[in-house]
């Protein structure tokens, strides 16, 4: 490994050297401001590397054979870094109430971070599978982390035999494209394709199929969706951030290299295969989250559906694709992050405030946070004036330039149909029955913290759909 | 420039009126009266000056201003206004107005954001009646939807969750077939000629294949037939109009069925000719049925509320057979409908609206008699069911007839039927004065009092509005001549931008 290489390395070694610097000052001396602002820092120097040094061309390079360093892997990691800050942020007011020890959390949010940067580089099965083991395992201690609540065990449970299950169907699948290829490096996969035949053999489409099990499974889509609503409610409001986040950005951010390195589009049963996904994960997401009256649950369902209509842009590739795929990315986690952030900044310490009644009369009572609240619904319901909207747009656009009527149309068909239950929560919202809180105070700094994070959140994302022009260029520009 | 700033008038007014709540609750409404005043006086200043600088018939484009905003895709803020935007800007902040007034009493629930939402409204019928972007317009086309949907939902009488959520459901879902059909437009016309831009006048000659033209053309019709509404396409309206506050059914009646009526002349038919022409016969013949359905259900309703709603439903019918009809009367006819419905069935949502402030019912079984109690108001009363029903020396009389003689040269079997509409509309039309004013006196549990002089100041300038249009309707002809010319013509020209130095870039996609 050469000076090069290591250098490149950087912005995975701050995040493992901040990891282990908690683990030792936590065996000194259990304090939970200053593992958080060691947390915070190193998340935010990271950042600055990346934007200053790795961004640059001519520090962009592939260290051979596991992991590339280019434009578009280190847009994803810096989304993934920003998006962990957050909610490392949001975290904050939500364990300062809690009982539990609260200092070994950062740990694992910074090894879970860690795993998806390594997701969006790798260029290699080993590297993709180290990078998602490390994300995987960090989420079953986050997710059961509250252990005092019932719900939580149960969900931290249910993901670790569900991720465990189709981390082995993942395997085999690899197995098996090793097996005909002989290479387990994406760009000699694609060329011994090149080389071999047009017509894909049986093992390696099996292979694939079996992939596609495990990339499911992360992502959440039809029919590997399942843990989705059980997890997304029984996990702490900013664990349930970081997953419909950064743990599903980094998968279709890897899904996005290996399928263009691969050039899948010219495979018509993985196109279809794919389309079939995207078709039934935005019905069966908007349709199951209708009936709803848990808003965590609401939202796993939604975040199944908005899943489906990435994988719309997905399947349109081009450059226009993958445009629209980071940019709805982006929308998309801005909003996800401001709405369970809000559920965070509500939640009281027996509970999170996840059910509709809760938000009964927040616009009244609440009217900042109701308004925020407001904004990030519209945006996922994709209405002008945010981030969403600009982000359907570029999806449909992506769609319609590829041809792909059928699939742009029933994402709109689904647009309505999830209009229906964030307008439930929104007219829950605006009702004129006020519904009572009683949280205990904490210190006003801990509220400034939360309250400071929402706004810069609503401002970002109103602020990009009403000038997406420059995160637009941003995009194009590391592509 | 002026036109930007009618458009941030509004929207800063909205803002401010939403915080200016938190110290008194009559700031908002005179912030919000303030602002459309202003905008009313602005836009009649632009008539008059241009009444008075040119020939009329010889330049289609008032004004125009435009500036880039997303690059990447071409996008820009372009705004313009020919006569017929100026009409409906007119008509829309001279409805505005009375929409803040007829609210000063009714609503005392949470006023600021009330106000914001009403100014926003407005911001987003005015931004749609101006913009020359297809992307903006879209946008402008949504802006409006949110904010109407508070005022039902916040607002509106006892079923208000059900309507307002039918509303938004309807229009959102029409809104997205539209920007399919936006974008599907936008890359055609991108592929054809390497320049991938939203910009209307642009997009105007794209030559589009016969069978793609029509689904585009559906996409944009499908938007504007559940606005307009067209007959089967119209279910959200009765429960919309009757549940929404006053100042809302006034705005939904008045404007928001405008802006449908308004997409079809500037964008349907001059974006597809051949298409619009191909589906000309089933349009005018929805038409027909529009205009016979409504008058059948507004004359079976007890809610009077209601029953107004369904006589637009059957108003609006013959909007679309004018349009359809493709000739200068018909057109102009339409024009004329747009501008006079506004104003008669918004006089008449607001009757309502204060007979259901005095008795607190809509049912017209409980009401009758009320001509000797409250006379005033049962002259106006008379004036607009006169007005509905298509009497001469109205503005509706001439816009229906015009567009009746213009629809016969294309079709004269519809507009035989069409023509039964009218005798419906004379019976509706008594029919509501017949329950309410005339007939047996009822009993009532509360007070009747006239008409106050907030309420006057609303009434009146309505009525000698309505009368007037019916006596010299040649004015709004007149100015509405050349847009109307252009599009049955086919060649919409493009106007001379304010602002020349900034040129316009496409966006670029591989």
């Amino acid at each position: 490994m050469s000076k090069t290489d290591l250098i490149s390395l950087i912005p995975l070694w701050i995040l493992s050297s901040a990891a282990i610097l908690i683990f030792f000052s936590v065996s000194v001396k259990r304090n939970h401001k200053w593992i958080f602002i060691i947390t915070v820092l190193s998340f935010i120097g990271d950042f600055i590397w990346l934007i200053t040094y790795s961004i640059r061309p001519e520090h962009q390079h592939a260290i051979e054979p596991l992991l590339v360093f280019d434009g578009f892997g280190i847009f994803n990691i810096g989304l993934i870094l920003l998006t962990t800050l957050i909610v490392a942020m949001m975290s904050y007011a939500y364990f300062e109430q809690r009982e539990e020890r609260k200092e070994e959390y950062y740990i694992l949010l910074i090894l879970a971070s860690l795993g998806a940067c390594i997701m969006v580089i790798s260029k290699h099965f080993v590297s993709l599978f180290l990078g998602l083991e490390i994300l995987s395992v960090s989420l079953y201690a986050l997710i059961a982390y509250l252990r005092t609540r019932g719900r939580s065990d149960e969900a931290g449970i249910k993901y670790l035999i569900l991720a465990a299950f189709s981390s082995a169907f993942l395997l085999f699948g690899m197995a098996l494209v090793y097996a005909t290829t002989g290479s387990m490096e994406f760009n000699a996969i694609a060329n011994w394709l090149n080389q071999n035949s047009n017509e894909m053999p049986l093992m390696m489409l099996a292979g694939f199929g079996l992939m596609v099990v495990g990339v499911g499974f992360k992502l959440g889509v039809v029919p590997f969706h399942m843990w989705t609503p059980d997890v997304y409610e029984g996990a702490p409001a900013p664990v349930t951030a970081f997953i419909a986040t950064a743990s599903k950005g980094g998968m279709v951010a890897l899904l996005v290299r290996f399928f263009h390195a691969l050039n899948g589009y010219q495979y018509e049963s993985l196109v279809w295969i794919f389309a079939s996904v995207a078709i039934a994960s935005m019905f069966v997401g908007n349709f199951l989250a209708l009936r709803q009256n848990n808003v965590k649950r609401i939202l796993a369902y939604s975040s199944i559906a908005h899943l489906g209509y990435l994988l719309v842009a997905f399947l349109a590739g081009g450059k226009l694709g993958v445009e629209a795929i980071s940019f709805y990315l982006v929308a998309y986690f801005i909003t996800s992050l401001g709405a369970f952030g809000i559920l965070a900044t509500l939640s009281d310490k027996e509970r999170d405030a996840e059910l509709l009644e809760d938000y009964r009369g927040l616009f009244w009572s609440r009217p900042v946070t109701a308004t925020a609240f407001s904004a990030m619904l519209l945006s996922l319901a994709g209405i002008p004036l945010t981030a969403g909207f600009i982000g359907k747009f570029y999806l449909l656009a992506a769609g319609i330039q590829s041809q792909l009527w059928l699939l742009a149309f029933i994402l709109v068909i689904n647009s309505v149909i999830g209009l229906y239950y964030y307008i439930k929560v929104l007219a829950v919202m605006f009702d004129k029955k006020q519904h009572e809180i009683t949280s205990e105070q904490l210190n006003p700094l801990v509220y400034i913290m939360s309250s400071f994070t929402m706004a810069i959140l609503t401002i970002l994302l109103i602020w990009i759909g009403v000038n997406p022009s420059y995160m637009m260029d941003l995009i194009r520009g590391v592509i | 420039m002026i036109l930007l700033i009618l458009i941030i008038i509004l929207m800063a007014g909205g803002i401010l009126a939403g915080i200016s709540s938190r110290w008194s609750t009559s700031l908002p409404r005179w912030i919000s009266l303030i602002a459309v005043v202003v905008n009313f006086v602005l836009s009649i200043n632009t008539w008059l000056d241009w009444n008075f600088r040119t020939n009329i018939t010889d330049n289609t484009w008032i004004l125009d201003y435009s500036m880039p905003w997303i690059q990447p895709f071409g996008i820009s803020f372009h705004v313009a206004l020919d006569g017929l935007s100026l009409l409906m800007l007119i008509l829309t902040f001279f409805l505005g107005i009375f929409a803040v007034l007829i609210s000063w009493k009714e609503i005392q629930y949470r006023v600021g954001f009330f106000h914001f939402n009403l100014l926003w409204v407005l911001a987003g019928i005015a931004g749609v009646f101006l913009t020359m972007d297809l992307f903006l317009f879209y946008f402008f086309w949504e802006v409006m939807l949110i904010p109407m949907y508070f005022l039902i939902g916040i607002w509106g009488h006892e079923n208000r969750q059900y309507a307002a959520y039918k509303f938004f459901i309807f229009t959102q879902a029409s809104g997205l077939l539209m920007l399919l059909s936006i974008l599907g437009l936008y890359f055609i016309h991108g592929s054809q000629t390497g320049t991938y831009t939203f910009d209307y006048f642009k997009l105007l000659g794209t030559v589009v294949a016969p069978g793609i033209g029509l689904w585009l053309m559906l996409g944009f019709l499908a938007a504007f037939a559940v606005k307009l509404p067209v007959f089967p396409f119209h279910s959200w309206l009765p429960d919309a109009h009757s549940e929404a506050p006053t100042a809302g059914s006034l705005i939904l009646a008045g404007l928001l069925l405008k802006t449908g009526a308004y997409g079809m002349i500037r964008f349907v038919l001059p974006l597809f000719p051949s298409a619009a022409a191909e589906i000309a016969p089933w349009a005018m013949l929805l038409g027909v049925v529009g205009i016979l359905y409504g008058a059948v259900q507004a004359f079976s309703q007890t809610d009077f509320k209601r029953l107004v709603a369904y006589t637009s439903v059957s108003h609006m019918g013959f909007v679309i057979l004018g349009v359809f009809a493709f000739n200068e009367l018909a057109m102009q006819g339409v024009v004329m409908q747009m501008i006079t419905h506004g104003i008669s069935t918004g006089a008449l949502f607001v009757l309502a609206g204060s007979l259901y402030e005095r008795i607190h019912t809509r049912d017209i079984q409980q009401m009758g008699g009320f001509w000797k109690k409250i006379p005033f108001m049962g002259v106006i009363a008379m004036v607009f069911a006169m007005a509905s029903l298509g009497l001469p020396g109205m503005g509706n009389f001439v816009a229906e007839f015009l567009t009746l003689v213009g629809s016969w040269q294309a079709n004269p079997t519809l507009t035989i039927l069409a023509t039964i509409g009218l005798v419906g509309a004379t019976a509706y039309s008594l029919r509501i004065m017949q329950k309410v004013f005339l007939g047996p006196e009822a009993k009532l549990h509360h007070e009747l009092h006239d008409l106050s002089i907030r309420e006057k100041l609303i009434l009146v300038p309505m009525s000698i509005t309505i009368i007037v249009l019916g006596v010299f309707p040649q004015f709004v002809l007149n100015t509405s001549k050349a847009p109307v010319k252009s599009v049955i013509q086919d060649n919409v020209s493009q106007p001379v931008s304010e602002v020349q130095s900034i040129e316009m870039k496409g966006g670029t996609h591989e």
